[in-house]
């Protein structure tokens, strides 16, 4: 706006004498803002830091890549190593994903391409109360109802068929407990699919009526439209919901806990029980006496915090990568 | 159906009648004073393509179509004109049966392409719709590369060597006059392109299939003029090879590019004939009233 047109305004406004803007309030709002975000970065970096100052002892003690390359854990001779519940975060989230995934695209695939208008909205209410259930509820059903039935019914099977084979048997051994491993990263899948899937039910309907249209319209098939032109479409919204979907499960505690076994033990068997970062922690804080107990399991608390740190941003690399991809051609 | 057969009139060599409609459908639209006797059909040489036999369509409860009568005669260009809302969308979307992939969407009657019904259900709906290409009202490339956009739909349909497939791809780019702009960029996305370059894209990715019919729905509507000669020129083109049929709401553009034109008004056929005579001298007064923009 231009001098002239700000005193012609100026000239209105006295002509009504209406009252000038509080330049208090603008103020204040710019300093609520700036320390609501400035409070965000303070917290993480107090949270960061309590973590360095308390893993320092077992750190000083163990050295870090030892204390990650180490399965031992004994608290009497107050020797630990985290490599037994590093590995069963990232199995039992690798097990989550690799059968949540599918199991989410052909829910998203179901409610926005084939499901008949009056089971939509059915299906998708049902798969975001899933999202609401409390994970404790996730873990009593897990060990009180999964687990047995699983034990009784799916592992025989599994070891029967799966595990005669060549190289990937060895995975499907193990007691037929009913917990372990295995079945905390089904209960995980379970636990992340609302998130995955309603995520890629928002962004497959996000793709222009035209383009399905045409897909269809040059005589693809449902299939060959979803895969060809609703993925590549969507895939960053698609990956955003993947690592949603991973951030949960690398930190999911109290599901995780019920169900895994926790025994600090390395087994290739995925039916043996193991431990994770979150449910290692989660099961021992109270008991910890001595220092370097307590900074073992802070030093396992850091690991999972880079974890997540490093899967946000390798997925923030990706969308970059890819966004950067799509201009660079544009150019 | 009571005019006579355009394949009858061709074989016993008829001289066309002095009236130039074809296959007029008066249905309780126009006509109050015109007596069906008057509905002539010209012996124009051209064999139907498409012969649509009352045709209803619904949405949900909504009545669309009412009792469509038309014969699209086959590599000439077939205009659709119309206000909004009278169904010539509807009517182009019954031609690839696009309108199915909504519940809720209905057709009764017959579209017979080459004699078969293309309605009917064991009608193979993707081999339909390679024998019948569709262009959009906005250009809607594929999230994939330029030569990916027009070889997708080939590859549905046909195994090509390597060098078949460059061959097809540089085809239909020429076909759809966009090569020579694209010929060093084969590999950039389809995004990368003008509104322009990008419906001719869509284009030739219809052509590549190597269809009959090529329906273009408002395919100019979302391009500035330049743009819109282009395609213009390319329907000219294209019309030696393909029976097309287009929608606008440009009455120049119809008159400019199409051979026939038929003018729809709230869901009936009001008047279907040659676009010369349906502009110069149009039989119904609904027609005469929306050509001179008196409404619409």
């Amino acid at each position: 706006m231009n001098s002239t047109a700000v005193e012609r305004l100026d000239e209105s406004a006295q002509a009504e004498n209406r009252r000038a803007p509080r330049p208090l309030g603008d103020h204040l709002l710019h300093w609520a803002s700036w320390s609501a975000a400035v409070a965000v970065l303070l917290v993480l970096g107090a949270i960061l830091v309590m973590l360095f100052v308390g893993a320092r002892p077992a750190f000083e003690k163990f050295g870090f890549f030892h204390f990650l390359s180490t399965a031992e854990w004994n608290p009497v001779t107050e020797i630990f190593g985290g490599l037994s519940p590093l590995v069963g975060t990232l199995v039992s989230s690798a097990i989550a994903l690799l059968i949540g995934l599918p199991m989410s695209f052909g829910i998203a695939l179901f409610i926005t391409e084939m499901a008949p208008p009056w089971l939509k909205r059915p299906v998708g209410t049902t798969i975001e109360l899933l999202a609401a259930i409390p994970s404790i509820i996730y873990g009593m059903w897990g060990l009180f109802v999964f687990a047995p039935f699983f034990a009784d019914h799916i592992q025989p099977l599994m070891t029967e068929t799966l595990g005669r084979l060549p190289l990937v048997g060895a995975l499907f051994q193990g007691p037929p407990l009913g917990i372990g491993i295995f079945t905390a990263g089904l209960i995980l899948a379970i636990m992340i699919v609302p998130f995955i899937a309603s995520v890629m039910r928002d962004v497959f309907d996000t793709v222009p009526a035209e383009l399905r249209e045409s897909a269809y319209g040059v005589g693809s098939t449902t299939w060959e439209v979803v895969w060809n032109v609703v993925l590549p479409y969507t895939k960053v919204g698609v990956l955003g919901g993947i690592m949603l979907g991973l951030g949960r499960a690398l930190g999911e505690t109290m599901a995780v806990t019920f169900v895994i076994g926790n025994a600090h033990e390395l087994h290739a068997a995925l039916f043996m029980p193991g431990n994770s970062i979150a449910s290692t922690i989660a099961n021992e804080f109270t008991e910890a006496d001595g220092e370097v107990y307590t900074a073992s399991l802070i030093a396992l608390a850091l690991i999972l915090f880079l974890i997540t740190f490093v899967v946000l941003a390798v997925a923030k690399i990706m969308l970059i990568r890819m966004t950067t991809h799509q201009e660079g051609r544009k150019a | 159906m009571t005019q006579p057969d355009a394949m009858t009139l061709n074989r016993t060599g008829d001289t066309p009648p002095v009236d130039t409609r074809i296959a007029l459908d008066v249905s309780g639209a126009v006509g109050e004073t015109e007596s069906p006797a008057t509905e002539t059909q010209t012996d124009t040489g051209v064999q139907p393509k498409l012969d649509v036999r009352q045709l209803n369509f619904h949405y949900g409860k909504f009545h669309a179509l009412h009792d469509i009568n038309i014969r699209i005669p086959e590599q000439k260009v077939t205009a659709f004109i119309g206000p909004s809302g009278c169904g010539k969308s509807t009517l182009l979307r019954t031609f690839n049966r696009i309108y199915e992939l909504y519940p809720g969407q209905r057709a009764a009657g017959e579209i017979l392409m080459d004699g078969r019904n293309i309605l009917s259900r064991r009608e193979n709906i993707n081999k339909l719709r390679a024998k019948v290409g569709m262009v959009f009202q906005k250009p809607t490339p594929f999230p994939m590369s330029i030569y990916d956009n027009i070889a997708y739909g080939v590859r549905l349909y046909e195994r090509l060597s390597r060098h078949a497939m460059d061959e097809r791809v540089e085809w239909a780019l020429k076909k759809a006059a966009l090569w020579d702009e694209v010929k060093n960029i084969l590999r950039q996305s389809g995004k990368a392109l003008s509104g322009g370059q990008q419906q001719r894209l869509c284009i030739a990715r219809a052509i590549a299939v190597k269809p009959e019919v090529l329906l273009l729905d408002e395919p100019t509507s979302a391009l500035d003029p330049i743009s819109t000669l282009k395609i213009e020129e390319l329907v000219t083109e294209l019309k030696d090879s393909y029976t097309i049929v287009i929608v606008t709401h440009n009455m120049q553009q119809a008159a400019r590019v199409s051979d026939y034109t038929a003018f729809m008004y709230l869901g009936k056929l009001v008047e279907f004939a040659q676009t010369e005579t349906l502009f110069t001298n149009p039989a119904s007064q609904q027609t005469e009233d929306y050509i001179t923009g008196r409404f619409g």
